[in-house]
């Protein structure tokens, strides 16, 4: 009984840690993905275009062009609000918006049929577009069926010339990341009767001249706006930065909660082992009496500690282990226990055993045997 | 085994405690010698320096000053593993309460002493097992010590402080928690283990029981104020 009370401790203290680390872990991993996946090379420009100081299209694309070596693709962005229509079925949520012609590529995105915008279509402002896997499939019932329909945007037609692959394999849904229309940001501008683009996205040919292509943008913009609060220059990469750094925080964090547990059940197992010998004393002596020596008792309770705890870790092991796939499923996370924290929390159970159980130990062997003997 | 040859030599031998301010003499000048083959009791009433007495000759303890050989080795400036040492190949205890271990069966208690004397295992096994024989356990061997009576109970004592083939058997109080029957059980088979050639050594305040010895000696406030053939003894009672 006071040994399987000494095991509970290790046991929560083992399966915490490994439920605790292994959770964020998985939590961290599907963050740091879904991150990823967005594009860790994309930088971001927003500017505000005023009268008298403003970025037009030919302008950002010949300082592309002057860049190359630090850009592989650029698309403006243009945003239209407004409603697509295929006869008297229409949508809300879909997003539109004007891009180039290297969108495609830079959003890491293939098509499912058809073609996508060509430079062509943007210089002489063809009225096409290229849809999403839903908006197909809500519209027109299929991605055969859409292609070279028409398809009405604020109350102009477009030709549809392709569709998009699906990107979201677990469900479709309005407003979700198949639901919109690609058009060329020629027409886009025209939808929005703006006369100047204000959002463009870069992609850096390499995440190591992420800064250097930053600095480029801003020598840039610098020149024209004489301000700086007149654009803004987001880079991916910096982004995902933070968010290691945050990460390793929160790993950090976690140690320091996973420590403090294992300690409680360090000075659990501690104490245990002081009651325990308090409680055989008498044993003591008369071992002692019968020849043991200072070593054969020190032996015998630090081995009985390194038992007790290493039992503990096993099933604190099993039971972590458990918990988390249990758990993870759960919540819907792909959480499954690191090898480094099973390995962790049972070396620091185990030896935190060991050294809680030699003070008492070494107690217990310093035991004279006549006091021993006598203590009932 | 000759009947003169020593096996405990006390020579002056003092046991101070400091009690607050006072000093109390536990043991206050004695010298005694007791030769192989002897049985020899011990009386004296309690707080008498009886026990003091024979945690020294047990080598539980070490005198304040004087000289102790047991066996011919000087014990009374040994350091506590050389006492565990000694006391584990030259002395057999027996108590009064037995000090069997609760969670140990008989054969695992009777094997102890030839665990820490760093016995193999079948070594140790086959050693116990002759032991147990001789106090007529052995086909109880598997049974936990709360299991059997007080009198069984102290035979398994009696078969440990045999197993590792002591030169002394020291038996504190070993009938205090008996009834008079099973006491004399005890007693007889104590006589019969000296009979075989073994020394014996009996520490008791009963002068009934002193009496089963051949010597007996009488401590009173740390002295001996008696050594004498049991005759004698009998006749100053």
């Amino acid at each position: 009984m006071r040994s399987f009370l000494t095991m509970l401790g290790i046991i929560i203290g083992v399966a915490s840690v490994i439920i605790l680390v292994s959770l964020v872990n998985g939590q961290m991993s599907y963050m740091t993905e879904s991150f990823t996946s967005m594009g860790t090379n994309q930088i971001t420009v927003n500017v505000t275009n005023l009268s008298s100081r403003s970025v037009s299209v030919d302008q950002m694309y010949e300082f592309y062009e002057d860049h190359r070596d630090l850009f592989i693709q650029m698309t403006p962005n243009v945003s239209v609000s407004t409603t697509v229509k295929n006869g008297n079925e229409s949508m809300t949520s879909t997003r539109i918006s004007g891009v180039s012609e290297e969108y495609l590529d830079l959003k890491d995105q293939t098509l499912e049929s058809g073609r996508f915008i060509q430079y062509s279509d943007i210089v002489s402002r063809q009225k096409v577009c290229v849809i999403g896997y839903y908006v197909a499939w809500e519209l027109y019932g299929g991605v055969d069926k859409a292609i070279d329909e028409t398809i009405k945007i604020g109350g102009n037609t477009y030709r549809i010339i392709g569709v998009a692959a699906r990107e979201d394999e677990e469900e479709l849904e309005s407003g979700g990341s198949d639901d919109f229309v690609y058009l060329p940001y020629s027409c886009a501008v025209k939808l929005t009767r703006n006369a100047n683009i204000s959002s463009y996205t870069f992609a850096t040919a390499d995440l190591s001249k992420t800064s250097e292509a930053k600095d480029a943008i801003d020598g840039f913009l610098m020149e024209v706006f004489k301000d700086d609060d007149l654009y803004t220059i987001t880079a991916m990469s910096e982004l995902l930065d933070s968010l290691n750094s945050m990460i390793a925080m929160m790993s950090m964090l976690l140690g320091g909660i996973a420590g403090i547990s294992l300690l409680v059940a360090g000075v659990g197992v501690m104490n245990i082992m002081l009651v325990s010998v308090t409680e055989r004393t008498r044993e003591i002596g008369i071992r002692k009496a019968l020849g043991a020596k200072k070593s054969n008792i020190m032996q015998q309770f630090v081995i009985e500690a390194a038992v007790t705890s290493s039992i503990g870790g096993v099933i604190g092991i099993v039971v972590g282990c458990v918990a988390t796939t249990v758990i993870g499923s759960a919540m819907g996370l792909n959480a499954s226990p690191t090898p480094t924290a099973v390995l962790v929390s049972f070396s620091v159970s185990v030896g935190i055993g060991l050294l809680f159980g030699y003070m008492p130990a070494s107690r217990a062997a310093k035991l004279n045997p006549i006091d021993a003997l006598r203590s009932e | 085994m000759e009947m003169t040859e020593p096996l405990i030599e006390l020579k002056d031998i003092y046991k101070i405690y400091e009690m607050g301010n006072e000093e109390v003499r536990a043991s206050d000048g004695i010298t005694l010698t007791i030769c192989r083959g002897e049985f020899v009791a011990i009386v004296g009433k309690s707080g008498s320096g009886k026990s003091t007495l024979m945690n020294i000759i047990g080598a539980l303890d070490v005198p304040t000053s004087g000289e102790y050989l047991l066996g011919g080795e000087e014990v009374g400036s040994m350091s506590d593993n050389q006492l565990a040492h000694i006391r584990n190949k030259m002395i057999g205890f027996i108590f009064q309460q037995y000090n069997l271990l609760p969670k140990l069966n008989l054969l695992e208690n009777v094997e102890l002493p030839l665990l820490y004397a760093g016995a193999g295992s079948s070594e140790r096994k086959e050693k116990a097992m002759e032991s147990l024989e001789r106090v007529g356990l052995a086909d109880k061997w598997r049974n936990l010590p709360n299991q059997l009576s007080g009198g069984q109970q102290q035979r398994v004592s009696i078969a440990r402080a045999l197993a590792g083939g002591p030169s002394l058997i020291l038996a504190d109080e070993p009938t205090g928690a008996l009834d008079s029957r099973t006491s004399r059980d005890v007693l007889d088979f104590l006589n019969q283990l000296n009979e075989e050639g073994n020394t014996i050594i009996i520490i008791t305040h009963d002068s009934s029981i002193a009496q089963e010895a051949n010597r007996v000696v009488r401590v009173t406030d740390g002295k001996i104020n008696f050594d004498g053939d049991v005759n004698e003894y009998s006749a100053i009672l």
